[in-house]
C-alpha cells in the first residue's frame, strides 16, 4: 500500500481528528456547539469548517494539486476567523494542526514501512496551504477596512454632493482618528 | 523556551473560559464597540452627565454616586415594567435560547448567549432588589456592581440588536430585547452611550430626523429624485412639503433620503404616489420614521417620535403612512398608541383609490406602506409590468421587527410576486418569524464595530449564500433601512455579487405609468433587461 | 462550586433529619411543626410573589409575533401564534402552558445535512421538560390520597392507570420511573453540554437535587424500605384536620422524604420555581397583537418635553423660505 492510498483508508479518522482539533480552538462551550454541525443554517461556523476540511484533505490528497483547488475551502473558513477573536496567527493555524494527526495515524499502519520521504513532501503541501492562508487572511482584513470605507461613501455620496446645504461638520477631536459625517456638530 | 505548537497557539488568546462567567472580566476589544457618546449630542437633549470619554480609556469619567444612580434607577424600572421583573426573576436557565443570537452563532462568545446576557444584570438584580441575593450572594447568582460589572453590562448590552429571536424559542417568552432596552436606559443615566445612536438622537431632536439634514435639504434632495425619475420615466413627479390639508402624510425612515440603496425606495414610493395621484405631503419637520430614542430610553423615544403626531394635528391631514423600516414599525406599531394616543384628530384609515378601510390600524391611524401597495395590487389598481425585473432572480429577508414585532411576513411577498418572475425564498428556520437579524441593528451599524456586525451577520448571509447557489439570486430585498444599509455591508464581504433593494424600489421599477417614455433603465440607472445596447 | 454546594446542602437536609428523628427524637418537629410552617411559607409566598408581579403595572403591550399577523380579509392570520383576540390568547396560553410550544418550536422543519440525532438535542429537552412536569402532576394528584378519606375515584383511577403493568409488590408506578428518569436527563444536560453548564448556577442545581432526593426517598420507602402506609395516613390526615398525631411505627426514611418536601415549598416561592406562576403573566406571550386597533394604556404615561414646530421653524424659518416651502409666521 502506498502513502496515498494508506492517508485515504484513514481519512475519516483524519478529518474528524482534524474538524474537532480545529473546533477545540474555540472555547469548550463553544466548541460543542460548532461540534454539532447538523444544520448548516443553524451552525454556518461548524459546517464550514467541517465542509473546509474534507474539501482540503481531499485535495491534498490528488496528485494535480493547486490553489485554485484549496481557494474556496480556506477562503470560507479564513473568511470566518477574520472576524472572530483569532490573531493572524491564530487564525490559521489550524492547518498545521493537521500535521500531528497525519504521523499519529500513519504510525498505526505503517507495519514497518518507512514513508519519511512521503511525509516530508505531504507536510510540505500542508505548509504550502499555510502560506495561501496567509494570502486570504490579509485579504479578508482589506476587504472588511474597504467594506468600512464604500459603507460610508455610499451613506454619504448623496450628501457630499452638495456639501454646501447641511449643517456643518466640524467637530470635537475625533477618536481613534476616525470619525464619520453622521456625528456632526449639534449647535446648541 | 520551546516555540509554541501549533495546538497551543491557536489556543493562546481564545482559550476555553476556565473560570466562571462571574469571575471572568470581559475584555473589551477594538472591533466589537462603537464610540462612546459625545458631550455635545447628549447636552443637546439633557441626557445626564455628559462629558468626553472614550472607551479603551481606565476611567469612564462616571459621577460620583453612580452606583446608587444605578441601583435607584434599576429599583424604579422593576416597579414600573411588569416584563422586566418577570424576565429577570424567572428564568430557569434552560438553555433553550443560548444558540438562537446571531452574534452566538457567528461568534461564540458565551456571554453573547442571551440569557448569559440578561444574567450580567440579573446578578446585579438579585443582589440589590431580592432578599435571597442580599442574604447569599454569590450561591444565590448575585454579584456586587462593580466598575468592571458596569463596563461589561456596557460592553454586551451594546452587542445586542434587539431582534427578539430568542424570545421566540424562550418557554417563558423572556425578551431580551427588553432587558437590553431596560440596560441602556439605565446606563444612559449614566451618561454611558455610544455616539453613532447619541448623535441621531440628537440630530433628529433638532431638525426631526437622524442625519441632520435640515428642511432645504430634505426639499433639494427630492429635487435630485425628480430629476432622475424625470431622466428615467419622462415623468415630473412634484412632492410637496409642509402642506396643510393634505389628506395623508408620508414618513419614511430619514435613512432612505441620503445612503442607497435606501435612496431607490423612495424614488419607487415617489413614483408610486405620483401615478396614484394621491393627496399626500411630507414633513420636514417630521422627517424621521425610525427612531434611534428607543434604544436610548422609552422618554427619548417619545419625545422624538411625538413631532410625528404634533405634524399630522397641525397640517390636519386624515391619516399616516409609514414607509418600509423595522424598528421604525416596532415603534409605530407597539407603541405609538400607547403614547400618544386615543388619536381623535385623524380619521380612520381608508385607502383613497381602493376604499379599503385599513380596519387593523382603526384605533392609531398608522399603515404601512407594504399593506397600503398590497391592498392596491389586490384590487387592480396598479398596471405592473414583471418582466422589468427580470434581471433581478430575488429573495427576501424578514426584518426582526416586522415579523417578532407585528407578524408582517405575507403583505411584502405579495407584492415582491406580483414585481418580478423570479422570486426563491431562503431556508425555512431562517425566514418569516425565524428570521435571523442583519447583524446591525437597534442602533450598531456603525463602521468602527465592523468586525461584530460581519460575525453578527453571518447567520443570514449564509443563508443567502445557499440561495446564490441554489437559484443564482442577486438580489435580497427587504422592508428596512438598517437592512438595506447593513446587509450590503455583510453580503458584500460573505456573499460577494448579491445586492440589496427594498420592495417598492421593484415596485417603482414594474409599474407602468401613464404618460411615461419607453424605460430604458430601472431607478438606479442601469439597463433594463433587453435594454442593455441601447 | 454550584453543583457541589447545592449536593451537599441536600445532603445535609436528610442527615439532619436522620440525626433530629434518629437521635433526638424530634418527630412532632418534622412531622408536625416544618411541615406546617412550609406549607405556610408556600402559600404565603406564592401569593405574595403573585401580587408583587400584579403590582407591577404593563406599560405597553409588547406579543412577541409568530405567524401572520391580522391583515386584510384575504390574508391568512395564525390566529394562535399571533393573537388578535383574547380568545388567540387564550388558546395561545393553553398551548405554552400545557404543551410547552415555545420549547417544541424548536425542531420544526429544518434542512438538515448531518446526523440527525445531534439537532434532535432541542427536542429532547421539549420531552425532557413535559415528561418531568407531567409525571410530577400525576405523583402529586396520587399523593391526595393521604389527604381524603375516603380517596375519591378519580385519584383511584389515575393510580390504576399509573399501575396499568402491575409489575412487582408494591405496583410500580411509570410515572415513577419517568420522573426519576426524567430528573436525571435534566441533570445531566446541565452537566454535560458545556454552554448549560456555564450558565447554570447552584439555585439550578439545588432545586434539581432535592427534587430528585424526594424522589428517590419516595421509591425507597415505596418499594423497598416499606414503611408503615396506615400510620402515614393517620399522621397526613391529623396534618388536614389540624389535629396532629406521631403514629411512632413510621420509619425514619419517611421523615427524611416530609423534610424535602417541606424544604422544596418553602424554597419554593423565593426561587426561579415560581416560573410556573410566572408563565401566566408574561407579557410576550399574553397579550393579543392588536395594538394599532385597540389603544393599549400605560397607567404612569406621562407628557415629555419635545421638540416643537415652532421652535423648529424659529431656527430655520429663513432657510425655509429661501426653499420655498411653507411657514406659520412670516
Amino acid at each position: 500500500m502506498n502513502f496515498n492510498d494508506l492517508l485515504k483508508n484513514r481519512k475519516p479518522a483524519i478529518i474528524k481528528k482534524w474538524f474537532h482539533a480545529t473546533a477545540d480552538t474555540y472555547p469548550s462551550n463553544a466548541s460543542n456547539f460548532i461540534k454539532s454541525q447538523a444544520d448548516c443554517f443553524h451552525n454556518p461556523v461548524g459546517y464550514t469548517l467541517a465542509e473546509g476540511v474534507e474539501g482540503l484533505f481531499d485535495g491534498l490528497l490528488r496528485d494535480d494539486a493547486n490553489s485554485e483547488r484549496f481557494f474556496p475551502y480556506l477562503n470560507d473558513i479564513i473568511k470566518i476567523k477574520a472576524v472572530q477573536d483569532f490573531s493572524p496567527s491564530n487564525a490559521i493555524s489550524f492547518i498545521f494542526l493537521l500535521k500531528p494527526i497525519i504521523r499519529e495515524e500513519i504510525a498505526k499502519e505503517t507495519n514497518g514501512k518507512n514513508f519519511s520521504d512521503e511525509l516530508l513532501s505531504f507536510e510540505s503541501e500542508i505548509d504550502g496551504l499555510a502560506l495561501l492562508s496567509f494570502d486570504i487572511y490579509m485579504k479578508c482584513r482589506e476587504r472588511i477596512y474597504e467594506i468600512k470605507t464604500e459603507e460610508v461613501k455610499r451613506m454619504t455620496f448623496g450628501l457630499l454632493k452638495r456639501a454646501n446645504l447641511i449643517c456643518d461638520i466640524r467637530d470635537q477631536e475625533p477618536e481613534n482618528g476616525s470619525e464619520s459625517v453622521l456625528t456632526q456638530k449639534i449647535e446648541g | 523556551m520551546a516555540n509554541p505548537k501549533p495546538e497551543e497557539l491557536a489556543r493562546i488568546e481564545y482559550k476555553p473560559p476556565k473560570t466562571g462567567w462571574m469571575d471572568t472580566p470581559a475584555e473589551i476589544r477594538k472591533g466589537m464597540f462603537c464610540h462612546a457618546g459625545k458631550s455635545k449630542s447628549l447636552e443637546y437633549v439633557g441626557l445626564p452627565n455628559p462629558r468626553q470619554w472614550t472607551v479603551m480609556e481606565e476611567d469612564w469619567k462616571l459621577p460620583e454616586n453612580w452606583q446608587e444612580i444605578f441601583i435607584e434607577g434599576l429599583r424604579e424600572r422593576v416597579n414600573k415594567f411588569r416584563s422586566f421583573r418577570l424576565f429577570l426573576d424567572i428564568c430557569v436557565r434552560c438553555g433553550a435560547c443560548a444558540d438562537k443570537c446571531h452574534f452566538y452563532i457567528g461568534g461564540g462568545d458565551p456571554k453573547n448567549m442571551p440569557v448569559l446576557r440578561a444574567e450580567l444584570l440579573r446578578s446585579v438584580y438579585r443582589k440589590y432588589c431580592t432578599t435571597s441575593g442580599k442574604i447569599m450572594g454569590k450561591i444565590a447568582g448575585a454579584r456586587e456592581l462593580t466598575v468592571d460589572v458596569l463596563k461589561e453590562i456596557w460592553y454586551y448590552a451594546y452587542q445586542c440588536t434587539e431582534c427578539r429571536r430568542c424570545s421566540l424559542f424562550c418557554p417563558y417568552g423572556i425578551d431580551t430585547a427588553e432587558i437590553t432596552i431596560l440596560a441602556r436606559e439605565l446606563l444612559n443615566l449614566l451618561g454611558l452611550n455610544i455616539d453613532w445612536i447619541a448623535g441621531p438622537v440628537a440630530n433628529c431632536y433638532r431638525t426631526g430626523n437622524h442625519l441632520g439634514l435640515q428642511p432645504h435639504t430634505i426639499k433639494d434632495t427630492f429635487d435630485m429624485f425628480a430629476d432622475d425619475l424625470e431622466t428615467f420615466t419622462g415623468i415630473r413627479v412634484n412632492p410637496t412639503f409642509n402642506r396643510k390639508g393634505a389628506e395623508i402624510l408620508v414618513v419614511v425612515p430619514s435613512g432612505d433620503f441620503f445612503a442607497d440603496p435606501g435612496t431607490y425606495t423612495t424614488m419607487g414610493e415617489l413614483l408610486l404616489f405620483h401615478e396614484l395621484g394621491l393627496d399626500y405631503t411630507w414633513s420636514t419637520y417630521a422627517s424621521e420614521g425610525g427612531d434611534f430614542g428607543f434604544f436610548t430610553s422609552n422618554e427619548m423615544a417619545k419625545r422624538l417620535h411625538s413631532k410625528i403626531y404634533a405634524e399630522a394635528k397641525r397640517l390636519k391631514v386624515k391619516w399616516i403612512l409609514g414607509g418600509e423600516c423595522g424598528h421604525m414599525w416596532r415603534v409605530w406599531h407597539q407603541y405609538h398608541n400607547t403614547w400618544f394616543g386615543p388619536m381623535d384628530f385623524l380619521e380612520e384609515p381608508v385607502s383613497p383609490i381602493t376604499g379599503t378601510k385599513f380596519e387593523n390600524a382603526k384605533s392609531n391611524k398608522t399603515v404601512h406602506i407594504c399593506e397600503f401597495t398590497s391592498d392596491l395590487i389586490k384590487n387592480g389598481k396598479l398596471n405592473l409590468d414583471k418582466s422589468r425585473n427580470d434581471d433581478l432572480v430575488v429573495t427576501f429577508h424578514d426584518s426582526c421587527n416586522t415579523s417578532r414585532g407585528m407578524g408582517f411576513l405575507e403583505e411584502p411577498r405579495y407584492i415582491i410576486n406580483n414585481v418580478c418572475n423570479k422570486f426563491y425564498e431562503m431556508p425555512p428556520n431562517t425566514i418569516r418569524e425565524q428570521t435571523f437579524c442583519c447583524g446591525s441593528g437597534s442602533g450598531l451599524n456603525a463602521s468602527e464595530n465592523m468586525e461584530i456586525r460581519l460575525r453578527g451577520g453571518l447567520p443570514r448571509a449564509n443563508a443567502v449564500k445557499h440561495v446564490v447557489q441554489k437559484y443564482g439570486v442577486n438580489m435580497l430585498s427587504c422592508i428596512c433601512a438598517i437592512d438595506r444599509a447593513a446587509l450590503t455591508a455583510s453580503v458584500d464581504y460573505w456573499v460577494p455579487g448579491t445586492r440589496v433593494t427594498g420592495v417598492h424600489e421593484m415596485v417603482g421599477n414594474a409599474l407602468v405609468m401613464k404618460g411615461e417614455k419607453k424605460r430604458t433603465t430601472n431607478l438606479r440607472g442601469d439597463p433594463l433587461p433587453g435594454m442593455e445596447g441601447e | 462550586m454550584g453543583l457541589i454546594f447545592s449536593f451537599f446542602t441536600v445532603v445535609a437536609l436528610g442527615v439532619i433529619v436522620f440525626i433530629g428523628v434518629k437521635a433526638a427524637d424530634m418527630r412532632y418537629l418534622f412531622g408536625v411543626i416544618i411541615p406546617y410552617a412550609a406549607f405556610f411559607a408556600f402559600l404565603i409566598g406564592i401569593i405574595y410573589r403573585i401580587l408583587q408581579w400584579a403590582r407591577v403595572p404593563v406599560p405597553f403591550r409588547i406579543p412577541t409575533t409568530a405567524g401572520q399577523g391580522k391583515s386584510f380579509p384575504w390574508i391568512k392570520q395564525n390566529t394562535i401564534d399571533n393573537p388578535f383576540t383574547s380568545i388567540g390568547v387564550i388558546i395561545r396560553m393553553t398551548l405554552e402552558v400545557l404543551l410547552f410550544r415555545s420549547l417544541f418550536r424548536n425542531t420544526r422543519a429544518e434542512l438538515r445535512d448531518g446526523p440527525k440525532l445531534s439537532y434532535g438535542s432541542t427536542k429532547w429537552l421539549w420531552l425532557g421538560g413535559l415528561a418531568f412536569h407531567y409525571a410530577f402532576l400525576i405523583i402529586l394528584i396520587r399523593h391526595l390520597r393521604f389527604f381524603l378519606e375516603p380517596v375519591p375515584l378519580p385519584i383511584e383511577i389515575v393510580e390504576a392507570l399509573d399501575g396499568f403493568f402491575q409489575v412487582g409488590a408494591p405496583v410500580l408506578y411509570i410515572t415513577n420511573l419517568i420522573f426519576l428518569g426524567a430528573v436525571t436527563f435534566l441533570f445531566l444536560r446541565r452537566v454535560v453540554i458545556p454552554q448549560v453548564r456555564y450558565i447554570s448556577l447552584a439555585a439550578d442545581y439545588f432545586p434539581l437535587f432535592l427534587i430528585g432526593a424526594i424522589g428517590v426517598t419516595g421509591v425507597l420507602m415505596r418499594y423497598f424500605l416499606k414503611t408503615d402506609v396506615v400510620g402515614i395516613k393517620e399522621l397526613t390526615m391529623g396534618l388536614i384536620t389540624f389535629s396532629p398525631v406521631i403514629p411512632q411505627t413510621i420509619g425514619t426514611i419517611f421523615y427524611i422524604h416530609l423534610f424535602l418536601v417541606s424544604a422544596l415549598f418553602a424554597y419554593f416561592p423565593m426561587s426561579k420555581l415560581m416560573h410556573m406562576a410566572g408563565v401566566f403573566l408574561s407579557p410576550t406571550r399574553n397579550l393579543a397583537n392588536n395594538n394599532r386597533a385597540v389603544m393599549h394604556v400605560n397607567p404612569w404615561n406621562y407628557p415629555v418635553k419635545a421638540h416643537t414646530y415652532d421652535e423648529y421653524e424659529d431656527e430655520f424659518r429663513n432657510v425655509m423660505k429661501e426653499a420655498g416651502l411653507p411657514v406659520e409666521k412670516e
